[in-house]
């Protein structure tokens, strides 16, 4: 029970807003100590663990052309594109991503969106575009409460897609340690069937709150204009 | 056969040319801190080649490791100021180019799903085209790289945009953005295995087997749910928790004792993990690395707009799997 210390030094880290990597770090070096390994055998740990999961980094290699493609304007384009879209509200625009995301990865094609090759350079500012036409102008409260509402729309939209597909990593754990562990002989297929009434669940319920989004970016120009009082008050 | 490691080595240079880059930035008040973080990066992903062929020891690579994470304890980790295109530009470019600049942004999805839905099936003599089990992958390397190509034959930037190194120099000033967020998923990938290894999961599995209301059909289906969430949340995978939480409740009690149908019960058990996934910073790639990629005030801000969606959908789930893994209905 000992080595849950480390997990309880990564709640307080988190809760204590200290840099997450910093707290990671010395929760791992706790927990390794607390769990009996020697500082050698974690040091050993870190380079393991970091050279085996070097695919989650990936990513990165897309930043140059999303890069080059933004210092040419993609970003204003975007939104440009958007304001002649006039049906598509900031929540509307992130609905339909969302559905497309969940419609490709469960037909195994996960890597079509994602935060870097998606959302920052087209998603975000269209959505932010929805909104710009809507409301004037996006103060930065607005602009940060979309920007979150956008990553959603990817992270729910991948995620509750993804377990239809029958190949997905998570179908192969679930099988192959089922059938190893217990002898069962499952069907990859009929697990991935079984995502199906869930990944319904997630579109309808963050669906919904997507489309609810507009209502609240509503209020949130609403208060955050400037009252005709004050602006009387200003001008005399 | 395609490797996935040498999209890892261009990674690596990428850091390593970031790194060189971030050493002459004035503009950047710890140049050389900053500079020594991402060489040390990219050095790690060319040396990580060798560890995971076990031709090196790891030692060398963990101690990089922790002094990257010592380089931003100590705030050595900066970003130059001297920032992107102006707005003039930007309008400039999008006047000239119109809608064509989403063709290289079209180009990195179209190539992704040309490798994993066709190129995955080619082989070449006896052995796969691309390396097995990292399709997906190679296809987001090779996009990348086609992308940038494209892009550059399209957009021609001068000298004054930064010549052939423009997409260098515009991908460092995203890279900067994300700062340190970007080494953290690996980070937590490390503390996962350590906290495995470590006997974090078993006993977890055995505090959830005391709080089980024995003889409890719903209790069972609630326990397995919320811990597949909670510990999911604590190791910011539901992979971690799965076998764990298998081992304490689905196997003995859903499946043995109540006779549940294991393709749904293990199925919707893990998508109950998923909910928690929403709602960990643990889950650092895709919860913390989009803010940063967003730069958002607040890192938590994709967790804030997922929170009230993972609540009912993890009840959604308790009630998928009680309702039709066991012949309720």
């Amino acid at each position: 029970m000992l080595v849950l210390i480390g997990v309880a030094l990564v709640v307080v880290g988190f809760a204590l807003r200290l840099n997450p990597l910093v707290v990671v770090t010395v929760a791992g070096i706790v927990t390794g100590l607390l769990g009996g390994l020697s500082p050698m055998k974690i040091v050993d740990a870190f380079g393991n663990g970091f050279a085996g999961s070097r695919s989650v980094t990936l990513f990165i290699i897309v930043l140059p052309v999303i890069g080059l493609i933004e210092r040419f304007g993609l970003q204003e384009q975007a939104r440009r594109l958007i304001a002649k879209l006039g049906v598509l509200t900031t929540g509307r625009l992130l609905t339909l991503y969302q559905l497309i995301r969940q419609v490709t990865a469960a037909l195994g094609l996960n890597s079509i969106g994602g935060p870097a090759q998606a959302v920052r350079p087209l998603i975000y500012p269209m959505a932010e575009g929805a909104a710009a036409r809507r409301y004037g102008s996006v103060p930065p409260t607005m602009a940060e409460k979309i920007k979150g509402y956008a990553a959603s729309a990817d992270t729910v939209g991948v995620f509750f897609g993804e377990d239809i597909f029958v190949a997905i990593g998570s179908i192969l754990l679930i099988t192959g340690f089922v059938d190893s562990t217990y002898g069962l002989k499952l069907d990859a297929l009929h697990v991935a069937l079984w995502a199906i009434p869930t990944a319904i669940c997630a579109f309808v319920i963050h669906g919904a709150r997507l489309l609810w989004l507009d209502r609240q970016l509503d209020r949130m120009a609403r208060e955050l204009a400037p009252k005709p009082s004050d602006e009387e008050a200003v001008q005399s | 056969m395609i490797k996935v490691e040498w999209f890892y080595w261009l990674c690596g240079l990428l850091f390593v040319g970031v790194g060189a880059l971030t050493a002459t930035d004035r503009s950047n008040p710890k140049r050389y801190g900053s500079a020594a973080f991402w060489i040390l990066l990219g050095g790690s992903f060319g040396y990580g080649t060798f560890v995971v062929n076990e031709t090196a020891p790891p030692w060398p690579l963990g101690v990089a490791v922790l002094v990257m994470a010592a380089l931003v304890g100590t705030r050595q980790l900066s970003r130059g100021t001297a920032g992107g295109p102006s707005e003039q530009q930007r309008k400039a470019g999008a006047d000239r180019f119109g809608n064509r600049l989403f063709i290289p942004a079209l180009v990195v999805p179209a190539v992704a799903v040309l490798f994993a839905a066709v190129l995955v099936k080619v082989r070449v003599g006896a052995e796969p085209l691309l390396e097995t089990g990292s399709e997906t992958l190679i296809g987001l390397g090779v996009a990348a790289i086609v992308a940038v190509a494209v892009g550059l034959v399209m957009l021609r930037p001068t000298a004054a945009d930064g010549g052939l190194l423009t997409p260098m120099r515009e991908g460092r000033r995203l890279l900067e953005a994300i700062g340190w967020a970007a080494v953290l998923p690996q980070m937590l990938a490390t503390l996962g295995q350590l906290f495995t290894d470590a006997g974090v999961g078993t006993a977890v599995g055995t505090i959830t087997h005391h709080i089980l209301p024995h003889g409890s059909l719903l209790g069972g289906v609630v326990v397995y749910c919320l811990g597949m969430a909670l510990f999911t949340i604590i190791m910011g995978n539901a992979f971690a928790a799965f076998p764990i939480m298998t081992a304490a409740i689905g196997w003995p009690v859903l499946i043995e004792q109540f006779h549940g149908n294991p393709a749904a019960v293990f199925a919707i058990g893990m998508l109950a993990g998923f909910c928690g996934t929403l709602c960990t910073p643990m889950a650092a790639n895709f919860n913390l690395v989009p803010a940063a990629l967003l730069e958002m005030r607040s890192k938590y801000g994709p967790i804030k707009a997922q929170i009230p969606t993972a609540v009912p959908l993890l009840l959604c789930n308790m009630a998928l799997m009680y309702l039709f893994s066991f012949g309720v209905l």
